[in-house]
């Protein structure tokens, strides 16, 4: 298993992510295009997943719920552009608990033989927003701080 | 989209993270972390005065980072870690979704490649 790469410049409205996959390209496909594949992948264990709605095609609504055993419900949704392709699959993304900031989320397979490579790029309205929905915790000047807040939280963690 | 974002406030966070902002407060947590201190005991390893440490523990306190108490003549500052693991999870959460959804894509066409067909959902779960 590969590590799951994030990034995020300080001030730009990007994420890119990238993860290698130890499986052909037309499989990982599949599993980013048919609904009862995604639901057995996309997002944590911890929440039930339903695909409420999935037209995998240019213009086509796409809308999945995350629900907790709290009776919590997180629901996301957007639009298709263009017919998806492993070369290209972009689609709006909002979350419903968050709304009116959206994001523009591509998503490529490179194609490497017995393995895919994964790479995400999320382009969201403002810094702000990108901040606010990603939680990536590589904002502006924060790096250190994060660095210690795990040094610290271990240390609280084995104090406890 | 992790539950943790969902308890805690924008204006908490903004408290947390601006304590956090500091270097001398980072370290003063960081101190605490081994244990309740006094002012003067906080101040020793810094080259700062002690009203300029005051200062940042009355920062630190108004996040809910820190909690204070007098013993005789002195005022102890101690650690209060809740701030901390919700700003944690709460940064954590973007990283943790896609790892485990990641995780969970590798099991999954795994198990197609072993069965060559598609596996039934365990949890019953898409339309």
């Amino acid at each position: 298993m590969t590590e799951l790469k994030v990034t995020a410049e300080p001030g730009s409205h990007e994420v890119r992510t990238e993860r290698e996959i130890d499986a052909p390209r037309d499989l990982v496909f599949r599993a980013f295009k048919e609904p009862e594949l995604l639901a057995q992948w996309l997002g944590p264990r911890r929440y039930e997943m339903e695909v409420d709605t999935y037209e995998f095609h240019d213009g086509g609504r796409w809308r999945y719920l995350h629900k907790d055993d709290q009776g919590n419900t997180f629901g996301f949704h957007g639009v298709f552009h263009g017919d998806p392709t492993p070369d290209g699959m972009v689609q709006t993304f909002e979350f419903e608990g968050y709304p009116g900031h959206v994001s523009l989320d591509t998503a490529v397979l490179e194609d490497r033989g017995e393995k895919t490579l994964v790479r995400t790029v999320s382009v969201f309205q403002s810094v702000e927003d990108r901040d606010g929905m990603v939680q990536a915790g590589m904002a502006d000047g924060m790096r250190e701080a994060y660095e210690r807040l795990d040094e610290l939280t271990a240390k609280l963690i084995a104090n406890s | 989209m992790d539950a943790s974002t969902i308890d805690i406030t924008e204006e908490q966070l903004d408290a947390v993270f601006g304590a956090l902002a500091d270097r001398t407060r980072r370290s003063i947590l960081a101190r605490l972390a081994e244990g309740e201190a006094s002012v003067n005991e906080l101040c020793a390893p810094f080259a700062v005065s002690q009203p300029a440490i005051s200062q940042h523990l009355k920062v630190l306190e108004r996040a809910g980072l820190i909690s204070r108490s007098r013993k005789g003549t002195a005022r102890l500052s101690h650690l209060v870690a809740e701030p901390l693991k919700e700003a944690v999870a709460w940064l954590g959460g973007y990283r943790e979704y896609w790892e485990e959804s990641y995780e969970r894509l590798d099991e999954l066409l795994d198990a197609i490649r072993r069965d060559g067909s598609v596996p039934t959902d365990p949890g019953g779960s898409s339309s």
